[in-house]
Formats: C-alpha cells, sequence, structure tokens
C-alpha cells in the first residue's frame, strides 16, 4: 500500500470496521429481538427496554437483570450482579489497548463502550494495529444492530395472543439454557462451573439462607473461584491426571 | 416520574462501561494475576447455573411444569439451532401442553 492521506485514511478504515462488525449486527439480531421480546413478557415498557439496551448493552446481564426484576430482587443486588458478570470486559479492553494505535483518551473512552465479546472478538484476531476509525465502525455497526432490535422484539412481543402466556414464563430459562448448553457440549468444565453454581444457589435459596440476589452472587464466585483452584492444583501436579 | 427500573438501567450502565474504559483510557499496561483473570472467564458459566436452577422449577405452581420447560429446552439446544429457537420451541411445547392439561 501506498501512503494515504492523513485525511482520507479514517474513513476507509471506518468502512472495513463496519465491514468486519457486519457478521456481529446480523448475529445480534436474533439476541436483541429475543431480549425485546422477553422484555416486554417481563412488564418492561418500550422505553425501559430500548433504554437498557443503549446504556447497558451487554446481552448476558440485561437478560439476567430482566429475570432478577420479574423476581421482584433489589436493585442494588441488580447492579451488583451486573457489575460482577460484566467486569471480564476489563480482560478485553486490557488487551485490546495493546493493539490499538495511540489516540486520545476520549476517542478511546467512546468505543470502549462498544467492547463486547463478539466485538473484541473480531478486533482481537486482526493482524494489523487497530485504528480509532476501525474500532468505530466495528463497534458502532453491532450497537445500532443491539439497539434496533431489542424495539422490535418488544413489539413482535406486544402483538402476542393470551393463550401463550404461561408458556411464555418458560422463556427467560429457556434463553439461559439455549446459551449454556452449547458450551457445555465442548467443556467438562463448563458443565461443572454450571452445575456447582446450581448446587450452591438451590442451597442458598432452598433453606433461605441468603436473598435470591446475593444468592446468585455468592454462588456463581463460589463456582467460578472452586474451579478454577481445582484447575491451578491440576496443572501444578503434573497436569495430564484424568479424572 | 422516573421508575426505578430506569435507575437500575443507569446503575447497571456505569458498572458496565467502567470495565470496558478503565485499562483502555487510564491504564496504559494492566495485567491482571492468571488466577483472577481465569476466574472471570468462569464467571459466565457459573452464573447461568445459578440463573437457570432453582429458578426454573418455580415459574408455576406445580414443579413439573418447569422441569418439562428445562427439559424441553436443553434437548432443543442441544441440536445446535439459534437461541431464538430453542426460547420459540419451548413457549410452544409449555403452551401446548397447558391447553391439553
Amino acid at each position: 500500500m501506498q501512503t494515504s492521506s492523513v485525511i482520507e485514511k479514517p474513513v476507509s478504515q471506518f468502512k472495513q470496521g463496519l465491514n468486519g462488525g457486519l457478521s456481529i449486527a446480523i448475529g445480534y439480531m436474533p439476541v436483541a429481538i429475543t431480549y425485546g421480546f422477553l422484555a416486554k413478557a417481563t412488564g418492561l415498557s418500550l422505553f425501559e427496554t430500548v433504554l437498557m439496551s443503549l446504556i447497558v448493552y451487554a446481552g448476558a446481564s440485561q437478560y439476567m437483570a430482566l429475570d432478577m426484576i420479574a423476581k421482584s430482587i433489589g436493585v442494588f443486588e441488580v447492579i451488583f450482579t451486573t457489575f460482577i458478570v460484566n467486569i471480564r470486559h476489563m480482560l478485553m479492553s486490557a488487551s485490546l489497548n495493546e493493539k490499538v494505535v495511540k489516540e486520545r483518551p476520549w476517542k478511546k473512552g467512546i468505543y470502549a463502550f462498544g467492547i463486547t465479546d463478539e466485538t473484541f472478538s473480531v478486533a482481537a484476531v486482526q493482524k494489523e494495529k487497530l485504528t480509532t476509525g476501525y474500532m468505530f465502525g466495528l463497534t458502532l455497526i453491532a450497537y445500532s444492530s443491539w439497539v434496533c432490535f431489542s424495539g422490535v422484539g418488544y413489539i413482535i412481543g406486544s402483538g402476542l395472543p393470551a393463550v401463550f402466556q404461561e408458556g411464555m414464563s418458560i422463556a427467560l430459562y429457556a434463553m439461559f439454557i439455549g446459551l449454556l448448553v452449547p458450551s457445555m457440549k465442548g467443556s467438562l468444565k463448563v458443565v461443572f462451573l454450571a452445575l456447582i453454581a446450581a448446587v450452591f444457589n438451590s442451597f442458598f435459596v432452598l433453606f433461605e439462607l441468603l436473598s435470591t440476589g446475593w444468592a446468585i452472587v455468592c454462588s456463581t464466585l463460589i463456582s467460578a473461584i472452586l474451579i478454577e483452584s481445582i484447575e491451578v492444583i491440576r496443572n501444578k501436579t503434573g497436569g495430564n491426571s484424568n479424572g | 416520574m422516573v421508575s426505578s427500573v430506569v435507575w437500575m438501567i443507569v446503575g447497571m450502565g456505569i458498572v458496565t462501561y467502567l470495565p470496558r474504559m478503565i485499562p483502555l483510557v487510564f491504564l496504559e499496561k494492566l495485567k491482571l494475576p492468571s488466577f483472577l483473570q481465569g476466574v472471570l472467564k468462569n464467571v459466565p458459566y457459573a452464573i447461568l447455573g445459578a440463573l437457570i436452577f432453582p429458578g426454573v422449577l418455580f415459574i408455576q405452581e406445580e414443579l413439573w411444569y418447569g422441569c418439562l420447560g428445562a427439559v424441553v429446552a436443553f434437548l432443543i439446544a442441544y441440536t445446535g439451532v439459534n437461541v431464538i429457537f430453542v426460547v420459540i420451541g419451548s413457549i410452544l411445547v409449555l403452551t401446548g401442553v397447558s391447553i391439553y392439561f
């Protein structure tokens, strides 16, 4: 490539970013529609539904929030759980920081909002340094899709006949199961992570030891720490044991 | 009037944005201990387990209804179809069941 002009470069990089994000935008469609659909079932208004996608922009925690709203869990517990779930973005942000070109902090601060599991995966596998234009294109198209189709899902949910109401109560759980099972297939570790958290959570809830929100937070952390500790210990003691 | 849901959304937005932003804007080189990295990677799967159980059992008064729903969702998900079909399929099966029983 020739040395391109300073003014043209960001535009073409932006378009490259849009192209890179197109598959994510398509992939988000069904997930966002499902979210909007479930938000309607949970009793949120259209405004709240789209606002959450606009401001939070994190699939898993939005679903989780719906579930916790349905269970009338306290605001603070929902926010804390959201933090626990999304703190993993810190790893992605830190890793991308090694790959992006030097830029003014406020611009990095804007595209940082668009870091998700998916945009990270696409950005992280690029061979070249990531320009700001590219990052804007990539995150903008994915974000737009997420927000728009959340609204679409809500409207679809509104048009649903009342006969489905009882069946709708499974929707959120079906969603969680639908997210979990594909990962379980490939990894025994995922199976144990989910299973141990489920057992601890059931224990906390059924014996009324913790409120539902804290039970979810505690059982998640116990499981995540326990499994990681076991893995570290196994790796230290040779790492070739099966069981 | 601003509903408590709106405040919750704003709070969720803040705690979601900060981890995305801080390493890129403030930390030139952030290296979390590898154990902590591993724990954070585990969180999404663990929380799904906790979100599903025992909540799924109590979606209706009879426990079997939720059990059936979980089994149906699991079976559909196991075929590897998109999540939205898992949701729609489970709703349809349970709707059918509640019409018949």
